[in-house]
């Protein structure tokens, strides 16, 4: 809000007195043609200033309220949601303008050097003529943590699974608490003997999940000198009985069954038929345990949580760098343009290496033009809002809050307008600088 | 607001789906018709009813003008702006004869700066039709102010009837049956619970409901207007309800961090995706028409609906949370008072009622009224129910419970991420209302 008055000019400088009529007459048309401009200062820049700094004062509702001294400036810095605005948006001064900056100046200097640098420039100057709003919209979707939905969790499943594949049964979990998770699989916590049974029974298996071909599940008789079992889904409808090779239950075939004997080391391994038994032969006489491994219940690749709570502002960063990378490129471009040619001759005559050159040369003739789009940012990324709401999730929300946002939702949606005051003032002193430096500036080069 | 204009978009499908409605109930004589044709007079009515709902409306007045010939109702629609709208009427010196509106606190509002009538006038005839839960909601300081017409039921649980009938399972009626059902379908493959857990309000609505449920009334309304403290016993044991639900984490579609990410209505189409991507979603009779509009289920085959699960037996079993439309008075003649009886009998709610999208606490329109076997099992409860109350934030101020991502919705979005975590909950419920009651005076 308070940021809009950087358009606000340097007061006129005044003429030099001069007593005469004529100078009189003149003074008086003059400041006829300044009352418009100065009725709409005063009525929607000073009024609204002044009144917002009084009004931080006082309690929550009315035109003023009950005077509550600087209570909301407590407040202020002791609401976690508003710590957290006031965190973040030092986060965002912090990396924003500078890597903006420096991203643009990159851009700049390499494009020059490019065949097709108008298209370049173009495409990378795009995001600046979509909304703020559109972008968080778009961003949002690719930051979407279901890779069949979001764009860059997808390029992440794309890649895991060309490295591994999930397993057949993801999702399942034990049906009794015989099985027992063992290093990522499953393991029968009874021990058996030659001539033993083994029950596996899985749930949490959806219908359309069960691997095809899968027939009734039998539960074998045990055979001497082998160790069979069963491998099923342990479900029907109203539950069963959990353990219990019903009727009506699938054998889950293509799983791989791992016996182990007593020291834990993996000593057959098979797969389930078509009914979920198997058999492992000739097992000598001792004490084994039969397991699932892992690589069944190996899960696909989830997504990142981009908009969860940890990873909701730097997601935010990224987002508002791709629009504002293509202005610093743009403004720094030109500066390039309009830059003494001759200088850098000179300096690559005198030996200088291309990257002496961009150091010792290119960037400091264009510190002005680079201060300017620091400083714009800086100031962008103060009052930074629409974005944030576009982008962030209601649910995290809280997490992503800045400044101008929390001044927002306190004020309009909170209807606490001493808070929300205080909020905007807080914001105001801290633009403040920004602004002195801003206009110090406009005065050297006028 | 939100659900007023859903009310509205569900109004309007359901009165094109069901053109053939079943038979009215019998419909008792509302009036005597002697001494009827004396009344006379205008009445000018604002409203927040348009399109389908608007003509909906305007045949309940219809009914009117056959008993009360002398008397003309005019229906305005002045669609959700409507207190924007009052409120620069009243400022003018001119508002309407009657309004409706759907936010308590503006009734509240507007009796407190002295622009309402009371109509007592009407208790006799309200008294007859609605139980005292009922005709509470229309109290203001002890007198009737305001009649909920049009009511919605907000203690509902919506259920995708292929995956119950996969995993084997009746749809609940008791809480401890949801909770056993819940592990049974996710035995089944199918998780549970779809949770909108982007919109802290969906949350607050499912606190709100087990709350009333459990405690009634009376401690309901308490806790609305901070008298009871967050950190009280009967919170704990309502979070410990809820987190049956909520701390289920493997039961949740997404697991926590992808129903943190799904706002409404996205959790609604998940439950009733084909295939099926949950069992059960935690909504208000509101979301039939999302359902219809957005997913391919067909009702009663593949999406139905069953009231909130009953906590305890006893009187608060079937306590309903509800939201709707109130009717308000600015002036008091014959006309008004006649019009306004006439809203308070079941003639003026069945004419509507029939055409869908319409509910009411009105205990002598019978199930029968109502267009399709949805619309009758969502509004039905609304007469039976015994305990009544208004959304909680209509009591709280805006900065606790209706801001987003701020005081209660953000903190119940914590109690999703840490469910066993009670009693910090707690702590940090109450000092987030202390503080806004506090600066609130």
């Amino acid at each position: 809000m308070s940021g809009q008055s950087i358009t606000a000019e340097p007061p006129p400088a005044a003429a030099p007195p001069e007593p005469t009529g004529e100078a009189r007459s003149r003074h008086l048309t003059g400041g006829l043609f300044l009352l418009p401009a100065a009725i709409l200062l005063g009525v929607w820049l000073v009024y609204p200033t002044v009144y917002t700094i009084v009004r931080s004062f006082f309690g929550q509702s009315g035109y003023l309220g009950t005077w509550v001294g600087i209570d909301n400036y407590k407040t202020l810095f002791t609401t976690s949601t508003l710590v957290t605005a006031i965190k973040n948006n030092a986060i965002w001064v912090g990396v924003v303008p500078a890597f903006v900056t420096a991203l643009g100046l990159i851009f700049a200097v390499l494009t020059e050097r490019v065949r097709w640098v108008v298209a370049f420039r173009t495409v990378v100057f795009l995001p600046m003529a979509i909304s703020a709003f559109a972008t968080g919209i778009t961003w949002r979707l690719m930051y979407q943590q279901d890779p069949n939905l979001g764009a860059i969790n997808a390029l992440g499943r794309a890649v895991s699974s060309a490295v591994s594949s999930p397993g057949v049964l993801s999702n399942a979990l034990p049906s009794t608490t015989a099985l027992q998770t063992h290093g990522g699989g499953l393991l029968l916590k009874t021990p058996l003997h030659p001539g033993g049974v083994a029950l596996l029974g899985l749930t949490g298996i959806a219908p359309t999940d069960v691997p095809q071909g899968a027939r009734q599940a039998v539960k074998p008789a045990g055979k001497s000198g082998a160790i069979e079992g069963v491998v099923w889904r342990d479900f029907k409808p109203g539950g069963g009985k959990p353990g219990v090779v019903e009727h009506g239950e699938l054998g889950l075939p293509g799983v791989t069954i791992e016996l182990r004997d007593s020291s834990g080391k993996v000593v057959q391994t098979t797969k389930s038929d078509p009914n979920g038994s198997f058999s492992f032969k000739g097992v000598s006489s001792g004490s084994y345990q039969a397991g699932i491994g892992a690589q069944t219940f190996a899960k696909p690749f989830g997504g990142y949580s981009w908009l969860g709570p940890s990873l909701i502002t730097p997601a935010l960063l990224i987002a508002y760098i791709w629009i504002w990378a293509g202005f610093a490129l743009v403004v720094i471009a030109s500066g390039l343009a309009a830059m003494p040619r001759e200088v850098l001759e000179a300096a690559r005559t005198d030996g200088a290496t291309e990257f002496q050159v961009f150091r010792r040369v290119t960037v400091p003739l264009l510190a002005p033009v680079l201060s300017v789009v620091f400083i714009t940012m800086v100031i962008n990324v103060l009052k930074v809002f629409d974005i944030v709401i576009a982008l962030a999730p209601e649910s995290t929300q809280s997490n992503a809050n800045v400044i101008a946002l929390a001044m927002w939702r306190t004020a309009f949606s909170g209807f606490d307008f001493g808070t929300g005051s205080a909020i905007a003032v807080f914001l105001f002193l801290l633009v403040i600088p920004v602004l002195a430096l801003n206009i110090r500036r406009f005065r050297r080069e006028a | 607001m939100r659900l007023a204009a859903l009310a509205g978009v569900v109004a309007t499908l359901v009165a094109v789906t069901a053109g053939c409605g079943g038979g009215g109930g019998g419909s008792k004589s509302g009036g005597t018709s002697t001494g009827n044709s004396s009344v006379k007079g205008t009445v000018k009515f604002w409203g927040i009813w348009a399109a389908t709902e608007q003509k909906a409306f305007q045949k309940v007045i219809d009914g009117f003008h056959k008993q009360y010939p002398n008397v003309t109702v005019t229906y305005q629609s002045k669609g959700n702006d409507i207190p924007t709208v009052l409120s620069t009427a009243i400022a003018g010196g001119n508002p309407p004869d009657m309004a409706d509106v759907a936010q308590p606190g503006l009734v509240k509002q507007l009796v407190q700066q002295g622009h309402l009538k009371p109509i007592t006038y009407a208790k006799p005839t309200i008294s007859d039709n609605f139980s005292p839960a009922w005709e509470k909601l229309g109290e203001v300081n002890g007198k009737d102010y305001a009649l909920l017409y049009k009511a919605s039921n907000k203690s509902t649980l919506w259920y995708n009837v292929n995956v119950l009938k996969q995993a084997g399972v009746k749809p609940p009626k008791t809480w401890s049956q949801l909770i056993s059902d819940a592990k049974t379908i996710k035995a089944s493959g199918t998780p549970a619970y779809s949770l909108c857990g982007s919109n802290g309000w969906t949350l607050t609505d499912i606190f709100e409901n087990l709350y009333l449920r459990r405690w009634g009334q009376a401690k309901y309304d308490q806790l609305s207007a901070h008298q009871i403290k967050w950190t009280d016993p009967s919170v704990t044991k309502t979070l410990q309800d809820m987190a049956q639900v909520v701390g289920d984490t493997g039961n949740i579609y997404g697991g926590v961090s992808g129903a943190l990410q799904t706002d409404y209505p996205t959790c609604v189409d998940y439950a009733f995706a084909t295939p099926p991507k949950a069992a059960f979603n935690f909504q208000g009779d509101f979301v039939s028409l999302e359902i219809l509009q957005a997913t391919k289920s067909k009702p009663q085959k593949d999406f139905n609906v069953v009231p909130f699960p009953t906590i305890t037996p006893g009187p608060n079993a079937k306590a309903v949370e509800t939201g709707g439309d109130l009717i308000i008075t600015f002036r008091d003649t014959p006309a008004i008072e006649a019009f306004m009886k006439y809203l308070a009998t079941p003639q003026a709610a069945e004419i509507w009622a029939k055409l869908g999208g319409f509910g009411t606490g009105n205990k002598h329109v019978p199930a029968s009224v109502y267009p399709d076997p949805i619309t009758a099992a969502t509004e039905a409860p609304l007469a039976g129910a015994t305990s009544v109350a208004f959304d909680m934030s209509d009591n709280q101020p805006a900065s606790f419970g209706a801001t987003t991502g701020q005081g209660e919705w953000g903190i119940f979005q914590k109690f999703l991420q840490h469910p066993t975590q009670i009693s910090s909950i707690q702590q940090q419920l109450e000092s987030a209302a202390a503080k806004a009651y506090k600066s609130g005076k």
